[in-house]
Parts: structure tokens; C-alpha cells; sequence
């Protein structure tokens, strides 16, 4: 990919590999996307893909061991997170940088009101003084959506979608400029997960945040996102603008996703799975990853490695086969 | 189709072994593990085999030999009447462990049984149960085997009744608590759902997955116990002289440990050697149980 | 072709602390032999209790269950035995479904041990029968769950499912807790014992998307109650009530160039706890009248298609 002076965020060849029993798992190989300021990245794939590994390098929370960033580049706003140290990392997070993770269950603490949850973030990252800061929590609470007079009640009071609601005023709190979503929806009921969707895309607005919002849901994907990055065994395999990627996939594993996946709209007798397991993270299979499992799989797909092409403005992929093909 | 002919109904032996075997190749993983598992069955060995290891009978006196420092003649030297610290060590071997185990055993599986009626039925047993466990556990431990003891009397088997109710209450509730961990796993009712009888259930499914946390806790209990014990005997309850027990010898000596330190030294590394090793199995043995911790 | 389970206003209620939980509240409808009623609603709703009290996992509170014609809401323990054996279930979690301690062949075979009516080397066989109808591979067989992954424990699921030829099964949200691709592996599975076996299933699951592929019928659940029910593509077609439009509008969809026009709810869920009567959508509807606090009842307001509203006719202009 050509190097974009104005991303916001630029992740280079990013590696991250875990050791558990002497064995090292490969957990992202070599990740590479850019974000434009005020814009929406999702990062689509399964479970074991790599998207939260990356997710949690970028925010430099991994635990470490076993997890180890081996080498790579996340350029944030022109300064390298890789090469600061954890003090200046801890005036980032949270203020510059915010994350929202899956289980709003647990992502409260549930002896603390959720009012001084939100205050505790502003007044750390802000030289003001408490009151200062419950009044600017009780705002964010409102803007949110919940009343402001819940400001002194438990998680355990609240339901999930609101408790996800918290969360999101947490993660919004100091108008961070990069917002991570990993999942934030997976666990709320459907009515409720379209309310924090439509909330989450207001606030975006409002705030002009930048966000990288990870999923296995395509539906989601396409409406909060406006760029795609499909990850598969910790690689980007195509990566585009959302009409590329809807409109034209490349990639087999894309193809296979879309055609893995009843839609509501549209009638298939079947369902196309894609064939086969996830590779075992320890032993990737030699050549393209997915070639075990790909349908148009070649010779040569198991030998040799291929880099991200180019095959529209924009639109990159691993796979050319069919790079002159829409749906 | 099926034609329907006598049923027989005992898995084949091949699939018990595997799941031993899947432990075992754990723990040998495990060099903590490995080390305190062989130290145990060392003690273990030399328990049974004391008559054929001590060199002397435990309650020969030899006045003339009093309190006489380690030699080659008495190894550990000799007690206050003469007697070989060695060879007494060696039978308390026997004492303390087999009072540590049974205690334990006995408690473990009053406890398991209560536990198991409270957790799987719930309602008026559990919430009786758990009143008299609770009545059981508000005194401490030490304190109710002294209480015990003194009501009792001194002996072997008196001790090992007042040691194992300590762990009547303390297996209950891991049991129960096991137990109620797992009613909610789905594979309970799906057990129901395919006809399975309540003991059924409860053999094959509730009792297998709940009591490896029941047997880490009873092998590091086994330690608890030999201290206990030997506490008893060092304050005059408990298995008393001539019967050689560690804590009683470390009582008999405690006066003369400056001028024969020996006669409370080897008992006290015994002890220590024991309880460590059993502690350590213990870990390692919670370890390799656990299938989702290696996973 | 006749029903093959039908339920007459259905109710499970539970005692709780706080009052009483009306888990599953008057509920009606039927399932024909070999077809998939799909039964979904959001967190709550009920349904899972619902297939749980119709497989007798749970005693139902008040209303009728029948099995083939038959009234089997109160049954003796003897009928009871014969009636699990035609009416199975499969969970959702495949965690906790499989006892950790028992391997592939130990948990698909024990239906055949509890049966007591095979020989060691019938049940040997029938258990490698399953195992390759629902494709798990031979060298498993002495495997553990938590060395396999989430669709192959499925799998292991149905397989015990069909142990004993069952005719009728709940399917809980089968799939909700596998990864995309395995969903359709498994879904295309569950598809084909219907064809193969003659099965008849009832399909819960808050998945929209995956309801409307897998039933020829659809109930839609809300907090207890049966809002509305009919041929699948016929909901889609015609949603008529209101809940019922907001659910298929909050569905994210991937047609990223017809941007629908979303019914986003306001207002919070209630209680189900010692609830108040009418439609317990109210709180949260936009077409909320005085009428709407009374007792609704379930009418046929368009061929085969029930709904639960006393504005139904005039929201939809019928």
C-alpha cells in the first residue's frame, strides 16, 4: 500500500505471536491498514483471526508474556506507539485512544456507581477538580441516552444495552480521537444492538472520532463502517472501500463469507459454508493461508506466498483470480 | 433396526485408562509436581516398610545411652530415655501419615456425601445441611480437635475422629459448591432429556465433575491434619508416648533443645518433608485436573 | 399431513422473590410433521422455556401440549420414558452441553445404555452409525470435548439426539455460539437429517436471518406472549405487527444501496414479573391505544397468519 502522509492511524507489518508451552502462536502476521481522521475502519473475520490481537497492540494492552508485538509500526497522529514508553502510552489511553470492549457484563465494575466510573476517567486524564468532573459525566451520561439522574446507581441496576451505553460514555468520555470497538454489539438483543448503532454513528459524528469497529457480523460491518479490512489467519486478505468489498469481493474467503451467511433478503436453498477449519495458528499451512480451504485452490496457492495487489483504486486483495468478477 | 437382546452396561476399561493417562502425562510436565509425587511415595515406603527400615524397636530404652548425639550406632541420635531417634522417626512415619490420610479420607467422604444431597436436592437438606456446617466451621479447627480430644481421650482412633470432623465441613462445601456449579452446565439436562435416572445423574455426571477440586483440596488437607496432629501431642492430647508421632517427640523434646537439639530437629524436617511434598502434589494434581487451564 | 406437536394456551410460570415470572404466557399454535417452526424473539421472551416445557425438561404451569394427537401434558413416569424418546433437544452452548468427562462415543451412546434395550456390540455400531450421519470423523470417537471445536461438538450433540430415532426436536439457538462458517456447515447438516430422517423441529433462535432460511413457519415472541405467527416468507412479507416490524427493520443488513427506514424503540423492556394484563409490547410501541392494556387474542387476519394486536387490521390497513 502506498504510504498515506494524512492517516491518522498507520499500522505497518505489524507481527504479534503468543508462547504457551513452548509453542508460539502466530497471531497476527504482519498487519497493515491506514485511518483517515473521522473515519470508520471495520475489521471483519472469525474467531482466532487476529482482529482483537490487533486491537489490544494498538492499545498496547497485551499481556505480556505470553503476547509479544515482534515488530511492526502503529503510527498514531505522526508518533510511533511501539517505540514510547508506558508512561507516556498511559496519557494516550483513554484520552487519545479509547476501547470498548465485547461483554458489557464485565466491562463495569460492579461495586463503583456507573456515574463515577465515567468522572474517574475525565479527572484522570484532566487537571480539574471532582465536581468538575461528575458534572461533565452526568453530560456524557445524557448524551448517551440515559438520564442523568441514574448517575449514582449500579451496573447491576441497568440492562445490557444500557450497561453498553456506560461503556461507550467511558470509552467517550475524553473525546479520544481513535475509538476501538472490538464486538460491541454481539451480546445486546437486536432492537437494542440498532439503538447503539444509531448512537454510536451520532456520536461519531458529533465528536469527528475515528473509529475501528471489529465484527464477524457483515451486516453491522456495512452500516457503521465505510472502509473493510477481511482478516484471515492474522493477514489482511482484502481490504477496500465498503461498496468494493459488498459490491465486488475478490478474495475466496470473502466470497465464502458472504455466501456463508443467510441473508434476509434473499433465498437460498442451501447455505455455501466454507469447507474445513480455521488453520491451527501454530502451524500455518505454507503458501497462501486459506489455500487448504480455498474451493479454486492451485498448486501454486500452496507454495507461494502472495502479497496484497492492487486490483481497483483502493481495493486491495491476495487473491486475483477473480479480480475482474463482481457477486 | 436395532433388535433388542440383554443390554450390558459398563463402558469397556480402555476409556477409564485414558483419562488417567491424560493426567498423568500432565503432571509429568509438571517438575514441581514430579519431585513432591516421588518425596510422598518415599515417605509412603518407608511408612510400610519401617519395621524392615528402623534398626531398633521404637520403645527399646537404653538407659545408659541418654540423649546421646548422632552417631553411627543411632543415626538421629537418642531421646531422653535412651531410645533411637532414627527408628522413632521412622515409625511416626507410619502414624502420621496413615492419621493424616484416614482423617481425611473419613471427613472427605462424610463431607462428599452431605455435599452431594445439598447441591443436587437443594431446599429443606441443603439449608439443613449448611446450618450445621456452618455451626461446624464458626469454631476453629484446632480448637474443635482439642475440644474433641479432650472429651474423648487420647488414643489413635480417638485423634482420628476428632481430626476428620474438621473436614466434614470443609468437603460439604466444595462438594456443594462443585455441585451447584455444574447444575447449570446444560449437560445435566440433557441427561434428562435422554431418560437418565436420577442416580444415573448423579454416579455418571454431578459426582466426576465435582470432585477434583475436592480431591486437591483432601491432598493438601492431609498436611493440615499431621500438623494438627502433631499439635495435639505436643500439648498432651493426641497419639501420646510411647507411640512415636513427630509432634509428640517434638514435645518430649522441647525442654532439652539446646543441650539435644536432635531429638526435635528430625522429627520437625519429617514433618516439614510431608507436608511440603504433599502440598506441592497438590498444586501440580489441581493443575493437571483442570482440562481448561492447559487449553 | 397433520400436526405433529401442538400446544393450547401453553403457560410456565416461575415463583420468584420478587413475584411471579410469567416465563411463557398463553401460548398457541402447531407444528406439521416434517416441517420447522421457528420460534424467535429477543433475550427474554421466552422461548427457550417454551421448548423446554414442551419436551417435558420443565412442568408447564397451566395449558395443553399434544404429540401426535395425543394429550401428553400430564403423563406417568412410563409414558413419560416413550415420550423422550421420540422428543429431543439440542443446546445452544457447546460448552456446556458435553460432559467434560465423557468422550464422543460414550456421550452419543449413553441415549442406547440408558435404553437397556441393545447388546454392546449393537450400541458399538449404531454409535458409528451416528457418528458418520452427522459427520464426525471415526478417529474421534475417543476424544474429548475440549479437544475438539465448537461445530464438532454440535455435532456430537445431535448425534445424541437421534440416538434413538426421535421424531420431534427443539433446536435451542443450535448455532448462535459458532463462528459464521460453521453455522452454515451446520445448518446444511440440520437440513439434511430433516429430508433424510423425516424430522420435525421446532427452531429457537433471536437470529432473524437464520429463522427465516431454516422454518416453513414462524412464531414471534415477545416477553411471554405470541404476538404473531405464519408461513415464513409470508412475515417477511407482510410483517403486521408492530414489534414484529421493528425486529426484521432492526436487522443490520448487508445491501448496503437500500438504506431502510429503521423503527428504532424507545423506551425500556418491562418486567415480566407479576406483569400487568394486555400486550406487554405496549410500553414500547408507537401505536400504543387504551385498547392495547386489555387482554389481546391471537386472530387469523390474513391466510394462515395470526396476529396478537387490536390494531393489527387498522396499522396495516386490512
Amino acid at each position: 500500500m502506498t504510504s498515506n502522509n494524512d492517516a491518522f492511524l498507520s499500522v505497518r507489518d505489524l507481527i504479534v505471536e503468543y508462547t504457551s508451552e513452548g509453542r508460539v502462536i502466530h497471531a497476527v502476521n504482519g498487519v497493515s491498514f491506514e485511518l483517515e481522521r473521522g473515519k470508520t475502519l471495520g475489521l471483519v473475520g472469525e474467531t482466532g483471526a487476529g482482529k482483537t490481537s490487533t486491537a489490544k497492540a494498538i492499545m498496547r494492552i497485551l499481556p505480556d508474556p505470553p503476547a509479544k508485538i515482534r515488530s511492526g509500526e502503529i503510527v498514531l497522529d505522526g508518533q510511533d506507539l511501539l517505540k514510547i514508553d508506558e508512561k507516556e502510552m498511559r496519557k494516550i489511553r483513554g484520552r487519545k485512544v479509547s476501547m470498548i470492549f465485547q461483554d458489557p457484563m464485565t466491562a463495569l465494575n460492579p461495586i463503583m456507581k456507573i456515574g463515577e466510573q465515567i468522572s474517574e476517567v475525565i479527572k484522570m486524564h484532566n487537571d480539574i477538580t471532582w465536581r468538575e468532573a461528575n458534572q461533565q459525566a452526568a453530560k456524557m451520561l445524557e448524551k448517551v441516552g440515559i438520564p442523568s439522574d441514574r448517575f449514582n446507581e449500579y451496573p447491576h441496576q441497568f440492562s445490557g444495552g444500557m450497561k453498553q451505553r456506560v461503556v461507550i460514555a467511558i470509552a467517550l468520555a475524553c473525546s479520544p480521537e481513535l475509538l476501538i470497538a472490538d464486538e460491541p454489539t454481539t451480546a445486546l438483543d437486536v432492537t437494542i444492538q440498532a439503538q447503539v448503532l444509531d448512537m454510536i454513528n451520532k456520536l461519531k459524528k458529533d465528536f469527528n472520532t475515528s473509529m475501528i469497529m471489529i465484527s464477524h457480523n457483515l451486516g453491522v460491518v456495512a452500516e457503521v463502517c465505510d472502509d473493510i479490512a477481511v482478516i484471515y489467519a492474522g493477514e489482511i486478505i482484502e481490504y477496500g472501500g465498503k461498496e468494493a468489498i459488498f459490491d465486488h469481493p475478490t478474495h475466496p474467503y470473502t466470497l465464502g463469507l458472504f455466501g456463508a451467511v443467510p441473508h434476509l433478503y434473499d433465498d437460498v436453498d442451501r447455505l455455501s459454508p466454507i469447507p474445513g477449519l480455521p488453520p491451527d495458528p501454530t502451524n500455518l499451512p505454507a503458501g497462501c493461508h486459506f489455500s487448504p480451504r480455498c474451493p479454486h485452490g492451485q498448486e501454486l496457492c500452496r507454495i507461494e506466498k502472495k502479497g496484497l495487489v492492487e486490483i481497483q483504486p483502493g481495493h486491495f486483495s491476495r487473491c486475483t483470480r477473480f479480480a475482474d468478477q463482481g457477486r | 433396526m436395532l433388535n433388542a437382546t440383554a443390554p450390558e452396561s459398563s463402558p469397556p476399561k480402555i476409556k477409564k485408562q485414558g483419562e488417567f493417562i491424560v493426567v498423568a502425562r500432565r503432571l509429568s510436565k509438571n517438575p514441581m509436581a514430579v519431585i513432591s509425587f516421588f518425596v510422598t511415595v518415599f515417605l509412603v515406603l518407608i511408612a510400610i516398610f519401617a519395621p524392615l527400615i528402623a534398626p531398633y524397636p521404637y520403645d527399646k530404652q537404653d538407659l545408659m545411652h541418654t540423649r546421646a548425639a548422632p552417631s553411627a550406632q543411632h543415626l538421629f541420635g537418642t531421646d531422653e530415655l535412651g531410645r533411637d531417634v532414627f527408628s522413632r522417626v521412622i515409625w511416626g512415619s507410619r502414624f502420621s501419615l496413615s492419621i493424616g490420610i484416614l482423617a481425611v479420607l473419613l471427613g472427605t467422604v462424610v463431607g462428599l456425601f452431605l455435599g452431594a444431597i445439598a447441591g443436587y436436592f437443594g431446599g429443606l437438606a441443603d439449608d439443613i445441611i449448611m446450618r450445621i456446617m456452618d455451626v461446624l466451621q464458626s469454631i476453629p479447627g484446632i480448637l474443635l480437635a482439642i475440644t474433641i480430644s479432650v472429651v474423648l481421650g487420647p488414643g489413635f482412633f480417638n485423634t482420628l475422629l476428632a481430626l476428620s470432623i474438621g473436614g466434614i465441613a470443609m468437603g460439604c462445601r466444595l462438594t456443594r459448591a462443585s455441585i451447584l456449579n455444574i447444575r447449570t452446565q446444560e449437560y445435566l439436562e440433557a441427561a434428562t432429556s435422554i431418560n437418565a435416572s436420577t442416580p444415573r445423574i448423579i454416579i455418571r455426571h454431578v459426582l466426576p465433575n465435582s470432585f477434583s477440586p475436592l480431591l486437591v483440596s483432601s491432598t493438601m488437607s492431609i498436611g493440615n491434619v499431621i500438623m494438627a496432629a502433631a499439635m495435639l501431642s505436643f500439648i498432651g492430647l493426641g497419639i501420646q508416648p510411647p507411640t512415636p508421632e513427630w509432634g509428640s517427640m517434638i514435645a518430649g523434646g522441647r525442654n532439652l533443645i539446646r543441650t539435644s537439639p536432635w531429638m526435635v530437629t528430625f522429627p520437625g524436617i519429617f514433618i516439614m518433608l510431608t507436608v511440603l511434598a504433599l502440598n506441592l502434589f497438590g498444586d501440580g494434581l489441581r493443575d493437571a485436573l483442570d482440562p481448561k487451564l492447559k487449553k | 399431513m397433520s400436526a405433529l406437536v401442538e400446544v393450547k394456551n401453553l403457560k410456565k410460570y416461575f415463583e420468584t422473590p420478587g413475584g411471579m415470572l410469567h416465563a411463557v404466557d398463553d401460548v398457541s399454535f402447531s407444528i406439521e410433521t416434517g416441517t420447522t417452526m421457528g420460534v424467535v424473539g429477543e433475550s427474554g421472551c421466552g422461548k427457550s422455556t417454551l421448548g423446554r416445557v414442551i419436551i417435558h425438561l420443565l412442568d408447564s404451569t397451566a395449558g395443553k401440549i399434544y404429540f401426535e394427537g395425543e394429550d401428553v401434558t400430564a403423563v406417568d413416569s412410563k409414558k413419560l420414558h416413550k415420550l423422550r424418546e421420540n422428543m429431543k433437544i439440542i443446546f445452544q452452548d457447546p460448552f456446556s452441553s458435553l460432559n467434560p468427562r465423557m468422550t464422543v462415543e460414550q456421550t452419543i451412546m449413553e441415549p442406547l445404555i440408558v435404553s437397556g434395550r441393545y447388546s454392546k456390540k449393537e450400541m458399538e455400531e449404531e454409535t458409528e452409525r451416528l457418528m458418520t450421519m452427522v459427520g464426525i470423523d471415526e478417529r474421534l470417537r475417543l476424544s474429548y470435548p475440549h479437544e475438539l471445536d465448537g461445530g464438532r461438538r454440535q455435532r456430537v450433540g445431535i448425534g445424541r439426539a437421534l440416538a434413538l430415532n426421535p421424531k420431534f426436536i427443539v433446536c435451542d439457538e443450535p448455532v448462535s455460539a459458532l463462528d459464521v462458517s460453521i453455522q452454515a456447515q451446520v445448518l446444511n447438516l440440520l437440513q439434511d437429517l430433516q429430508k433424510q430422517l423425516g424430522l420435525t423441529y421446532m427452531f429457537v433462535t433471536h437470529d432473524l436471518s437464520v429463522v427465516r432460511h431454516i422454518s416453513n413457519d414462524i412464531c414471534v415472541m415477545y416477553l411471554g406472549q405470541l404476538v404473531e405467527t405464519s408461513p415464513s416468507k409470508e412475515l417477511f412479507k407482510h410483517p403486521l405487527h408492530p414489534y414484529t416490524k421493528a425486529l426484521i427493520s432492526a436487522v443490520p443488513t448487508t445491501d448496503i444501496h437500500h438504506r431502510k427506514e429503521r423503527i428504532i424503540l424507545e423506551g425500556e423492556i418491562v418486567s415480566p414479573i407479576n406483569p400487568k394484563p394486555g400486550c406487554r409490547f405496549a410500553a414500547r410501541c408507537g401505536y400504543v391505544s387504551e385498547k392495547c392494556h386489555e387482554p389481546q387474542q391471537l386472530e387469523e387476519v390474513l391466510p394462515k397468519h395470526f396476529v396478537s394486536c387490536c390494531r393489527a387490521r387498522e396499522l396495516n390497513r386490512l
